[in-house]
């Protein structure tokens, strides 16, 4: 564990953020083309695990655990999330035979 | 270093088929790839308590709720409706900008020195535990109300009502 660790000290921080940032746009492009309502949920998933990464790699390199005990939250709240959001899927299967998100511009307030 | 760049290659490739795959469920499969390679990129950044929880909580709890669901729901009468071309090349414009943005932003600064680990011990159980129940007692256990009412409304939700009852 401490060769592999050793071996990280190379990597610049700004390789970190890009490769947040390109998952983090992979995730957006995911939602705005998928009609999918399960598949939009998977893409924010991505979104959240992007962030994570990055939150995670600004706490190693600062030195600062803070930044870990955020991402363990960002964890218990994804979970909450993904609790919610699937159970209103299924909701909405029931109600109209279908996920496709198309079919909800009917909701009304 | 030449690992770190593998793995995000795999990163980013994976995380570009689960929104390219056709099939729902192969979507998923390849989320759990996904999942798979963040939690390589935890172990090189040496946050091991991270690493186990994604481990277990994104690739063991909620992958799998996610492929229940997608049993659950009967999805294979009809194939998915596509957007149009149109959308999809609006969409991939939209999402190419905000990559660009950051990116251009990132230029700006300077070249950041590598990320090294000054205290071997950061991402231990023991050393995250301390930190968790001393500075971060109370959000952790308003986490915990959390967790209960999403569960209680999650099964609240997914309850089916009874006919006599309306």
């Amino acid at each position: 564990m401490q060769s592999l660790t050793n071996t990280m000290q190379a990597v610049p921080l700004n390789n970190y953020i890009l490769l947040s940032a390109i998952i983090f746009s992979i995730g957006v492009i995911g939602v705005l083309i998928r009609r999918n309502a399960i598949v939009i949920f998977m893409s924010v998933e991505l979104m959240l695990n992007a962030v994570n990464l990055l939150l995670a790699a600004f706490s190693v390199y600062r030195g600062d655990a803070t930044g870990q005990v955020f991402v363990f939250f960002i964890m218990a709240l994804a979970a909450a999330e993904v609790a919610i959001g699937l159970a209103i899927i299924v909701m909405i299967y029931r109600n109209t035979n279908s996920i496709d998100i198309n079919v909800l511009n009917r909701l009304k307030w | 270093m030449n690992t770190f760049y593998f793995i995000a290659f795999l990163s980013i490739f994976f995380s570009i088929l689960v929104i390219s795959a056709k099939s729902p469920v192969h979507s998923i499969l390849y989320l759990i790839l996904t999942f798979f390679t963040f939690t390589i990129h935890y172990i090189l950044l040496n946050a091991q308590f991270l690493a186990i929880v994604n481990f277990i909580v994104y690739m063991g709890a909620i992958l799998v709720l996610f492929l229940y669901t997608l049993m659950l729901i009967n999805l294979n009468k009809e194939a998915e409706p596509v957007k149009s071309n149109l959308v999809k090349l609006a969409a991939v414009i939209g999402g190419g900008c905000f990559l660009i943005t950051i990116v251009a932003s990132l230029k700006l600064l300077n070249v950041s020195p590598g990320v090294s680990l000054q205290n071997p011990g950061l991402g231990l159980v023991k050393n995250l535990g301390k930190v968790l129940f001393n500075e971060f007692l109370l959000p952790f256990e308003v986490s915990s109300i959390l967790l209960l009412s999403a569960m209680v409304g999650a099964v609240l939700l997914a309850t089916k009502e009874p006919k006599s009852a309306a």
